[in-house]
C-alpha cells in the first residue's frame, strides 16, 4: 500500500467533493484538552472517525477543541447541525460515540440520556 | 496521561490553540542509544520568555477561568523521573519547540501507546494544519507528511470518509515497528 494510491481515491471522488465538505451538514467537536485526553477523548475521536468511514458519512466533519471548563464531564462532544440547537454530550466513551452517530447523526434522534446541555 | 501518545496529543492541542499551521513531530525509539526522544516543533504564536518559564509550573495556565494547566508539567515530570530531560524553547511570533528525552529501559517509562490512532486523529480532526511525523527506531525511518498527502489528494479533503479509511489502513500497514 503506497501513498500514491491516494490518487485513485481522488479520481474516484466525485467532482463536487470540495463543495460537499464546505456544506458539511454536521460538525462534531471533541474536547481534547488535557482533562479530555486523560479521560479517553482519543478513543472517542477514533470511534467517530471509524463510524464516519464505515458509514461513508460525507456530510459529517469531526474537529477538536481545547478545555471547556467542565472537566468532570469529559470526554465531551458537541454536535453542531445547521439550523438546530447545539447538543452537548458528556461522559462519552467509544461505544456511546458510536451510538450517537447511529441515533443522532444518522436517524436524527439525539441520545437524551447522554445529553448534558442544549444551547 | 497514561502513555506517550497522550502527551503528544496534548502538546499538539496546545500548538493548534496557539494558531500553528505546521507541526513537526519527531519520535525516535533507540535501543542502541537506550533512549526515547520526542521533539515537537510548531509555528504557532509562541510565548515570551516569562510565559515559557511559567508553563512548566503546574499552577499556571493562560486559559481563562482555569488556574491550573497540567499537561506540560506532567510531561516534564515523567521525563525527569525517567532519567531524561525536558526543554522548552519558544519565541514570540515564531513558534514553540519542546524537546523531551527519556531513558528507554527506565521502569517508570510509560508505554508509547497507539501511535497509529494518534496520527490519524490529529491529522483528520485538524484538517487546516499540516503535520509532519517522523517516527523511527534503530532500523526504520517512517515519514508521514500531510502536505504530501494533501498534494496527492488535490482538493479532496483529508477528512473525507474514503481518505480516513485509506489512512487507517496505510498506518496499520506501515507503522508496526514501534
Amino acid at each position: 500500500m503506497k501513498l500514491e494510491d491516494l490518487k485513485k481515491i481522488r479520481e474516484q471522488a466525485s467532482k463536487d467533493m470540495e463543495l460537499r465538505q464546505k456544506q458539511a451538514r454536521v460538525k462534531i467537536v471533541v474536547g481534547m484538552g488535557t482533562s479530555g485526553i486523560a479521560a479517553g477523548a482519543r478513543d472517542v475521536l477514533k470511534a467517530l472517525l471509524d463510524e464516519i468511514a464505515a458509514r461513508n458519512l460525507t456530510d459529517v466533519m469531526v474537529t477538536q477543541t481545547g478545555e471547556k471548563g467542565l472537566a468532570s464531564h469529559e470526554p465531551m462532544i458537541e454536535v453542531h447541525e445547521e439550523g438546530k440547537d447545539v447538543v452537548i454530550y458528556g461522559n462519552i466513551d467509544a461505544d456511546k460515540a458510536r451510538k450517537i452517530i447511529a441515533e443522532h447523526i444518522v436517524n436524527h434522534n439525539p441520545v437524551s440520556e447522554y445529553v448534558i446541555e442544549v444551547k | 496521561m497514561d502513555d506517550i501518545c497522550a502527551h503528544i496529543t496534548d502538546v499538539v492541542a496546545n500548538s493548534v490553540s496557539a494558531g500553528a499551521k505546521k507541526v513537526f513531530i519527531f519520535l525516535e525509539k533507540s535501543t542502541i542509544k537506550n533512549a526515547l526522544h520526542l521533539k515537537i516543533t510548531d509555528n504557532g504564536k509562541g510565548m515570551d520568555e516569562e510565559t515559557a518559564k511559567k508553563v512548566v509550573d503546574p499552577f499556571f495556565s493562560t486559559k481563562t477561568g482555569r488556574k491550573v494547566g497540567l499537561g506540560i508539567p506532567l510531561l516534564k515530570g515523567t521525563a525527569e523521573t525517567c532519567g531524561g530531560y525536558f526543554n522548552l524553547k519558544s519565541a514570540l511570533g515564531e513558534g514553540t519547540e519542546i524537546d523531551v528525552f527519556f531513558t528507554l529501559d527506565h521502569p517508570d517509562l510509560p508505554p508509547i501507546g497507539n501511535l497509529k490512532d494518534t496520527i490519524l486523529i490529529l491529522t483528520v480532526s485538524n484538517p487546516e494544519v499540516d503535520f509532519l511525523f517522523n517516527i523511527k527506531n534503530d532500523v526504520i525511518n517512517f515519514i508521514f507528511d500531510t502536505e504530501e498527502i494533501k498534494g496527492l489528494l488535490d482538493g479532496v479533503p483529508i477528512n473525507s470518509p474514503e481518505v480516513i479509511k485509506f489512512l487507517t489502513n496505510y498506518l496499520d500497514e506501515h507503522l508496526n515497528f514501534i
